[in-house]
């Protein structure tokens, strides 16, 4: 092909494919760098790393991440002895933080930028020249169509064809220049701002979970019916700060658990599924609590408060329990949360008693209750093969089960322990008749303890967990998003092509007309449009012989073009 | 929201489940039409014959052959000419489209031989018979898609909400939402029939695993399905799935496709056998390999948007917007597969096969997420409900 076909032919700033390994071997470190950069800028690297990408994310989800199930993983180290140790190691319990996905990431990003820089410099040196001139040879160009028109105007006549060319190829929005006896047109230039914008939005939204990483953090609090939350480290179960977000970022808010709703099914064979939960609090902004307004949070409804929004993530039951010592004073009266761990909220308890309990020997020690709590108790025939358990997560019939320690609790000794478990490694068992205590009881019952002091369960209150999160960059990240979505539509639908018209005055007055199209996309219109060019023209230079001479072509080169009316038919 | 306390409605809950199993039944049979199209279809005299038969709308059967054979000779020869423009006052449209619609069966497909790729005539072979059996199973493929809408419809009428909370009533959806676009593609004059036997053998399959491992009564929703992201996330979600797998099978018949295209330019194809009977009845490749592309493409807008309405809904539900759940890791691996597909696309050296099986790669990336991640992995969302 000739050159100035070459330059016509340039359709879209993609980058050359550069096939040749190691051409520039031999002119040292700046050669070898500069190939470098050349293979990671390439469309072929873009590929692989790209398929790298979707390659490293899978072990994240098949192997428990810390990230999101800090238990599970624990679960997991306990159970693989051998892999656990192999798997820290590959940081798979923190893919998405680790070297090696980072590293396949940033290596796309890295080849990305080499690739769309260019590419914008490219593109705007496209807008600010002209359509290249028309080459030589229109024939030779994938759509083309040629015919004589016999009106002997000479000169004039191809004048007046490029002009009605000009005219015809502007109203349908191309950019024309015209150059002597001919005209190149382009039109299209959104595919290649759409594939711009698409790739820089990726940019964006990179650098929106970034921000989102680096200041945002989050943390979580169980809150107990009437009870009130203000946002301060100390008040948190869980706090997770970031590099940019720490306890010094925590504006002062707060909020009332006024009351927990929660309906579940009761009829059908889903009975027993939650249907709704809703958080009724009041939450005021600074610190002071008077001012407070009402609100509810739901599942997917969270209230924001102040740049944070506050989630409603888990709800379960607190049995309120009162003790008394040996000497009658009460030195426990509140509730404790208890975990759900099945759908009807069978739920497990470690209510704790630290201080204030003497016994009838005048001895101080700790109380521990290991308790189950169910809000509709099975019946006692079901407990032989299934031990006591719940039958529907409403509080219809509760059941508290304890069984009660003393001795040391160990919350002294410094390792964190769970708010729901008892560690009973320093601790023992009551005793009655050679048997340990147990005690089943319904709210208002109690029992007596063999040193002296009682136990009441007075009632059950609801607690609800809630999920305070700080997440900036949200909006961006959006923005960039939606920013991708049009750019890929421009990208992947707009079809980027080019129209050539000549028209050359004959010896004998004829006007000879070739127009010639080009379009470099999967499935353009391109012959369509060229015929239909060519039949507005033909008011302005008839075409002398119509069976012979109005001949459009298509090349067999021309392998992507109108399929589209094939499947008209 | 909406849904909060309404009642099930157990009569429509069970219209939609009679409907459910009727519209398995007639998928059945149409599938058996389709197949019973492409058995009698073969070996006819018209058979052999390559060409477009629905082209030539309103034409009888016969001409429509001797067309295209005359067609094929003239692309062997002289693939050049395509249209003709008449003079201003010539019926000149008309002719205009023919060039069109020759030069459209070349597409995409770099692989060297210059004649536009001329497709077969079609599974019923030009046979009249078998070709009335075909707009049989065309008919019953209609009924059928009417009727899947119709279960959809009356399940969502008896919960009160989008009916699509769980998996059973995800992949009902989805097997309807597939023999829709088929059927709509029909209708608009797309000459996709050769799609019928395997849409029709994806909702037999799809519906009868619904039924039978998936199926859960009709009820309100869990909690964290409370959101109108429902409507938005999830259909979008269905109807990638439903065209993505449109997809996949264009990719799968184009890589069949195209073995035997080259086989037979090397002349190793016995041109009496079975497989060349079948074959010469199905699309070119390059044709097959444009319906793949253009489906892939149509959907990898919507389904980066479906992500992102995922993400939205995750910031809502979970308070962030993404935070590598194992639905959301496979959503973006299957995406990240398809971008991939796209690149290879506008790549010089991944054309053809080798993308394809990027398709195959990604549609499956895309079916384990739908139905493994739910089954097998422990993640947030809460959808299977089985
Ligand atoms: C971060 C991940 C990336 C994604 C998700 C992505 C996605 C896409 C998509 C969907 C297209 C449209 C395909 C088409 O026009 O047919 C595209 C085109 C393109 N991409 Fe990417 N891309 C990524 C990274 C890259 C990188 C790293 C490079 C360069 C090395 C690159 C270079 C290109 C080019 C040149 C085109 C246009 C091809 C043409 O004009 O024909 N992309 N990309």
């Amino acid at each position: 092909m000739t050159t100035d076909l070459d330059a016509a032919e340039r359709l879209s700033s993609a980058p050359a494919e550069d096939d040749g390994g190691g051409g520039e071997v031999g002119i040292g470190l700046l050669g070898w760098l500069r190939w470098g950069w050349r293979q990671l800028t390439s469309m072929r690297t873009a590929l692989i790393l790209l398929f790298l990408l979707s390659l490293a994310a899978i072990p994240g989800s098949l192997v428990p991440q810390t990230a999101a199930s800090p238990t599970r993983v624990a679960q997991f180290v306990g159970n693989h002895q051998t892999l656990a140790p192999i798997y820290q190691k590959l940081g798979l319990f923190h893919v998405y933080s680790s070297f090696w996905f980072s590293a396949v990431y940033i290596l796309l990003f890295v080849s990305l930028a080499g690739c769309i820089i260019p590419r914008t410099w490219q593109f705007v040196g496209v807008l600010r020249a002209q359509p290249p001139a028309a080459p030589k040879h229109l024939v030779r160009l994938p759509v083309y169509a040629t015919w004589r028109s016999g009106a002997k105007d000479g000169e004039a006549g191809a004048e007046k064809t490029l002009d009605a060319a000009e005219a015809l190829l502007r109203r349908r929005r191309f950019r024309v220049a015209r150059n002597g006896n001919a005209i190149t047109s382009e039109k299209g230039y959104l595919r290649e701002v759409g594939n711009l914008l698409f790739h820089i939005s990726l940019f964006g939204m990179l650098i929106a979970f970034a921000v989102g990483k680096l200041f945002g953090g989050m943390g979580t609090v169980l809150v107990i019916e009437g009870k009130a939350f203000s946002n301060n480290v100390a008040m948190y179960d869980d706090f997770m700060p970031s590099t940019f977000y720490t306890a010094d970022s925590l504006v002062p808010f707060g909020f009332k658990l006024d009351k927990l709703e929660a309906s579940y099914q009761t009829s059908g064979t889903q009975v027993g599924n939650a249907r709704n939960f809703q958080a009724n609090v009041s939450y005021w902004t600074g610190s002071d609590p008077t001012k407070a307004k009402r609100a509810s949070i739901e599942v997917n409804h969270p209230l924001s408060i102040d740049n944070s929004n506050v989630y409603l993530t888990n709800n379960g039951y607190a049995p309120i329990i009162k003790v008394t010592d040996a000497k009658g004073d009460v030195i426990f009266d509140g509730p404790t949360p208890c975990l759900p761990q099945d759908g009807n909220n069978t739920s497990t308890c470690a209510i704790k008693v630290n201080d204030g309990y003497v016994d009838d020997k005048g001895n101080a020690t700790q109380l521990g209750f290991s308790a189950l709590f169910t809000p509709t108790a099975a019946p006692q025939s079901e407990f032989k093969t299934m031990g006591p358990h719940s039958i529907f997560p409403e509080l219809l019939d509760p059941h508290l089960y304890i069984n009660v320690y003393h001795g040391d609790l160990g919350d002294n000794s410094g390792a964190p322990q769970s708010i729901y478990e008892l560690d009973t490694k320093h601790m023992k068992q009551y005793m009655l008749d050679g048997q340990p205590l147990k005690f089943d009881r319904t709210p208002g019952q109690g029992f007596k303890l063999p040193d002296g002091g009682t136990v009441t369960f007075t009632g059950v209150d609801q607690w609800a967990n809630f999920t305070v999160a700080h997440n900036p960059g949200t909006g961006w990240a959006l923005t960039s998003a939606m920013m991708a979505v049009v750019g890929l539509i421009g990208s992947l639908f707009v079809q980027r092509r080019r129209i050539w018209v000549r028209a050359v005055a004959g010896e004998d007055g004829t006007t000879t007309v070739e127009i010639a199209g080009l379009a470099r996309s999967e499935s353009a219109r391109i012959a369509e449009e060229l015929a239909d060019l060519a039949l507005e023209l033909q008011d302005t230079a008839p075409a002398d012989q119509p069976d012979e001479d109005a001949i459009a072509t298509t090349e067999p080169a021309a392998a992507d073009t109108a399929d589209t009316a094939a499947e008209k038919e | 929201m909406i849904l909060a306390e309404a009642a099930i409605d157990t009569k429509f809950a069970n219209i939609s489940n009679i409907l459910v199993y009727s519209a398995m039944a007639v998928f059945l049979l149409a599938f058996l039409a389709y197949a019973a199209e492409w058995t009698f279809g073969g070996r006819s005299r018209v058979a052999r014959q390559s060409a477009a038969l629905a082209a030539k709308a309103g034409s009888s059967l016969g001409q429509a052959v001797a067309d295209a054979e005359a067609q094929e000779t003239a692309a062997r020869t002289a693939p050049t000419v395509a249209v003709k423009v008449t003079g201003a006052s010539g019926s000149t449209t008309t002719l205009t489209r023919t060039v069109a619609a020759k030069a459209g069966k070349v597409d995409v497909v770099t692989r060297g031989d210059a004649a536009p790729p001329v497709d077969g005539v079609g599974a019923s072979g030009g046979d009249e018979g078998a070709d009335r059996i075909g707009r049989i199973a065309v008919s019953l493929t209609t009924l059928a898609a009417l009727l899947n809408l119709c279960a959809v419809i009356t399940r969502g009428i008896s919960a009160h909400r989008p009916p699509w909370g769980n998996l059973y009533e995800f992949t009902v959806a989805l097997t309807m939402i597939a023999s829709l676009l088929f059927v709509a593609l029909l209708a608009s004059g797309k000459n996709v029939r050769w799609m019928g036997l395997p849409v029709t053998f994806g909702a037999v399959v799809g519906l009868g695993i619904a039924v039978t491992e998936f199926y859960v009564d009709s009820e309100q929703l869990v909690p964290a399905l409370h959101s109108y992201w429902l409507w938005i996330h999830v259909s979008g979600a269905m109807v990638c799935g439903g065209a993505l797998y449109a997809g996949a099978i264009a990719a799968i018949l184009y890589v069949a496709k195209d073995v035997y295209e080259s086989r037979k330019a090397k002349d190793t194809v016995k041109p009496d056998g079975w497989w060349s009977d079948v074959f010469e009845r199905l699309p070119a490749a390059a044709t097959l390999d444009k319906w793949s592309y253009r489906i892939n493409a149509f959907v990898f807008p919507l389904w980066t948007f479906t992500i992102i309405a995922g993400a939205i809904w995750a910031e809502a539900a979970w308070g962030h917007y993404w935070e590598w759940d194992p639905t959301e890791t496979w959503a973006f691996i299957t995406w990240v597969a398809y971008a991939c597909y796209l690149h290879a696309r506008a790549t010089a050296g991944w054309k053809g096969r080798k993308a394809a099986v990027l398709v195959f790669i990604a549609f499956a990336c895309y079916l384990f997420n739908a139905y493994g991640v739910s089954i097998f992995i422990n993640g947030k969302h809460s959808y299977a409900g089985i």
